[in-house]
């Protein structure tokens, strides 16, 4: 039964109706809801005959106005490349060229550091000093050369990737794979420590077998001066920079079970121009660091 | 519990539980070697559980005709129970999700604590297992009572709380183990997403069933928004999930749709789960328990009904403004951003009929923490939706999506409209189901209001801050004409936003367990009144047949 009342506080009739105690107002729809109903409908119709809006099965309405993301997509970007022409510069001159050139230096160290945050970063670190497994790059020798042109070859290829001209390195296994025996591999790991004077030091007895196994097991690779050889990809034993870490367990965790890093290949995945850019940013980062 | 049920109710549950313990050992033997055995096994102790449960009750002596004379109201309560467990189990993990972002080694080292598998045990548990709970409760409650009809019988109202309360199990423990269909909101896999079929449609069906038993001639504007829940996350779950198993006894499928089309499926049930499961359901709480609260008439049923109009059909085309920029064709784009903006004026709608129905009951929203909660939640309300449509524009979208200005804004919907209108609708029924003249401590009412409020503000204003700056450093340029910014870059710059909002999250815990421990508090207090319902009863008469 619906018997309407009016409602003291505000006036308006109620509808009569009651579901366990609550009543409804037939207070008006206020004007301002059916205005501004109608202003987002207005908004809409325009927008819908400016723009594309309304499926006609195989083909849509394109709108008056005849904007389509995706060539404004490529407007903008040649826009911005067209904003960015030293790009070009970079593109066509020599890294020596470039380097002696401040302007352009400046553009790739700004550029640089964004790019190395964005692709690098993640395993090489913020400030390209490296981490346990992943070499510091601001210092020390470089594994695979650090000519400008050297480092774009490494970042096109990366280290045992999947790209066909990948740098491939591999340090052997020497204790698991059974070559030499555990106390061999511990006078190795003495001796190779020595050459950087690290303490606690080996027994001289250990560090002098160490050197003749060395001679006979690592030259290939390391060198007779053990400083590398960047043909390979062999570290530099003598510096005071170790990739995998320089405690006596760590080396000789290294020596035991050998190591073979990994590096991304970068082809396809970065610009030739972005490659040469970070090859730059790093060698200047080198240089400014010294 | 048990001995509310009839005999036949009893048989009833047995047989139920039988075949569940079956299809749970078949499962666990099937697939054996994956997760998917070992949530057959966790179907079968349910069962179990459930069987033994009926057996430990099943000689107690029937109930009788009289219970036609009251509600029926015993799932309303274990489900404000099972509401308050998992909104303090879900708020839990969401705060340590966000400790993880600014502590990313808080983990334990472990597969089931990493962040991409406690994110949606975070989701699931507050959405699902805290507002589904809360909507099964509070809509059982408000259709008896509006309906001024029983429930028409005992049995499937605690299947369907019951039977949603497995799913969310399941659903979060898949999780751990690593189970997901990678679809935001869907994650769960196919046969969990079966079960929910099931339980969803015997609760469609029991509430058509109370609706067809009504002594009211007109259907209240909350059951309109309960019905539009049910009926729309119904159809949202069914197409979304379409999906082929690998095999029937392993847990991995996968989704009918691919590319674009999967992506817009995904937020055609994403944003429609926003707006008819975390919107829809929780208008309904507010239309019962906030004009009854508040002892004020509704301030105007022509505006529920534009609104509720505006809102079912307008919200149907926004789901597309999740994908602006993508390879999803501009057309579509348009017609989400366009739809966007008018849904505005019916949100607002709403948001203005709560607000505006509080007219002359002022003074009591100063002193009732439990009517102020519903009165900030549809101030949230109105400011979220406002929001969402200025979001939806293409050209602040490009600025704010993917960025934490996203996670702010649900965030105003999820804690400031859907938990606060929860939570006072929650503390306004304790007492009347309970049958107590108040809550417990009306003190820690107030407490977890201004927690609630607290944690919201300091959660929301972080998550502006952090996604604006986030969205400018991403969009800015250097002399050089490149990117002023890497990505990590803007990872640092957030650090502290983080930590402001974990903290604010941490707030919002701490009211939910307040919160808890007063409706526990509150169950606990002895009855003061002697059994006098006090018009409370359906007007029912006995039904031939019953």
């Amino acid at each position: 039964m619906a018997v309407e009342e009016r409602d003291p506080y505000s006036g308006w009739m109620t509808t009569g109706h009651e579901w366990n105690g609550i009543k409804e107002l037939n207070t008006p729809v206020p004007r301002a809801v059916w205005f501004f109903l109608g202003l987002a409908a207005l908004f809409s119709l325009g927008y819908w005959i400016l723009m594309p809006a309304w499926p006609l099965g195989r083909d849509y309405t394109r709108g008056l106005l005849g904007l389509d993301q995706r060539e404004i997509v490529a407007k903008s970007i040649a826009e911005a490349a067209a904003d960015r022409p030293w790009l070009g510069e970079i593109a066509n001159k020599d890294f020596p060229v470039i380097l002696a050139d401040p302007r352009l230096m400046a553009d790739i160290r700004q550029t640089g550091r964004t790019l190395f945050g964005d692709n690098c970063a993640a395993c090489h670190g913020q400030t390209a000093q490296g981490g346990p497994g992943f070499p510091n790059l601001t210092a020390g020798s470089w594994l695979w050369g650090g000519d400008p042109a050297d480092i774009a070859e490494t970042i096109r290829v990366g280290i045992n990737s999947a790209n066909p001209d990948s740098r491939t390195s591999q340090m052997m296994a020497f204790g698991r794979d059974e070559i030499l025996p555990r106390t061999d591999v511990e006078a190795v790991a003495a001796y190779v420590r020595s050459l950087s004077n690290l303490r606690p030091a080996g027994t001289q007895a250990q560090i002098e077998a160490g050197k003749a196994l060395f001679a006979a097991n690592c030259t290939t690779c390391h060198g007779e001066d053990a400083k590398g050889n960047q043909q390979v990809g062999a570290p530099d034993l003598t510096d005071r920079y170790w990739i995998y870490g320089s405690d006596l367990q760590t080396v000789f965790a290294t020596v035991w079970g050998g190591r073979q890093g990994h590096m991304p290949s970068w082809q396809g995945r970065l610009s030739p121009t972005d490659i040469k850019i970070l090859a730059l940013y790093l060698t200047d980062l080198r240089k400014r660091g010294s | 519990m048990i001995a509310e049920l009839t005999k036949n109710e009893r048989n009833g549950a047995l047989v139920i539980l039988a075949v569940l313990t079956v299809v749970g050992l078949v499962m666990a033997v099937a697939g054996y070697a994956d997760p998917f055995g070992i949530h057959g096994g966790l179907v079968a102790i349910a069962a179990l559980a459930g069987i033994f449960a009926v057996i430990s009750g099943y000689f107690a002596p029937e109930p009788t005709l009289a219970r036609f004379g009251e509600y029926y109201d015993t799932p309303s309560k274990i489900g404000i129970g099972l509401a308050m467990a998992w909104a303090v189990f879900g708020l839990f993990v969401g705060d340590w999700v966000a400790w993880l972002l600014a502590y990313p080694n808080a983990t334990f080292d472990a597969g089931w604590s990493s962040f991409g598998r406690l994110r949606p045990v975070h989701t699931t548990g507050v959405i699902f297992g805290f507002g589904g709970n809360a909507l099964i409760a509070t809509s059982f409650h408000v259709m008896q009572r509006t309906c001024r009809a029983r429930l028409p019988d005992q049995l499937t109202p605690l299947f369907v709380l019951f039977g949603y309360n497995l799913f969310c199990i399941l659903a979060v423990t898949g999780y751990l183990m690593g189970l997901t269909q990678s679809k935001e909101y869907a994650e769960p896999e196919w046969y969990v997403d079966l079960w929910l079929v099931v339980v969803w449609v015997t609760y469609l069906v029991l509430y058509l069933r109370l609706l067809a038993r009504r002594r009211e001639p007109h259907i209240y504007v909350a059951n309109w928004y309960y019905l539009a829940f049910i009926v729309v996350v119904a159809m949202l779950h069914v197409v979304n999930n379409l999906a082929v198993p690998i095999s029937f006894y392993e847990a991995k499928s996968y989704s009918l749709f691919s590319g674009v089309q999967d992506a817009m499926t995904e937020w055609w049930y994403g944003h429609n789960a926003v707006a008819f499961f975390l919107t829809s359901g929780f208008l309904g709480m507010m239309y019962y328990y906030l004009p009854k609260r508040a002892g004020r008439p509704i301030f105007s049923y022509r505006m529920s009904i534009v609104s509720f109009w505006g809102i079912t059909f307008f919200y149907m085309w926004a789901g597309s403004h999740h994908l602006h920029y993508t390879a999803l064709p501009q057309w579509v784009q348009t017609l989400g951003m366009t739809f966007s903006l008018m849904l505005l004026i019916p949100s607002w709608g709403s948001a203005g009929n709560a607000l505006l129905t509080l007219n002359g009951a002022w003074g009591r929203v100063r002193d009732d923490a439990t009517l102020r909660f519903m009165m900030v939640a549809a101030v949230f309300y109105g400011l979220t939706t406002f929001e969402g449509s200025f979001m939806a524009i293409r050209s602040v979208n490009s600025l704010s999506h993917y960025t934490d200005w996203t996670i702010g804004h649900v965030h105003a919907g999820a804690l400031g409209w859907v938990a606060m209108i929860t939570f006072g609708s929650i503390y306004a029924l304790v007492p009347w189901l309970w049958k107590r003249e108040g809550m417990y401590s009306p003190r820690a009412v107030e407490v977890h209001f201004w927690l609630a409020l607290g944690g919201t503000l300091v959660y929301v204003l972080a998550m502006w801050n952090s996604g604006i700056i986030q969205g400018l450093m991403w969009r800015t340029y250097n002399d050089s004409g490149t990117l002023a910014y890497s990505f990590v870059d803007s990872v640092v710059a957030m650090r502290p936003y983080y930590i402001a909002r974990a903290i604010g999250g941490l707030m919002f815990l701490l009211g939910a367990i307040v919160g808890s421990w007063n409706i526990w508090m509150t169950v606990r207090m002895p009855a003061p009144v002697p059994a006098d319902a006090g018009g409370d009863q359906p007007a029912i008469a006995l039904q031939a047949g019953e």
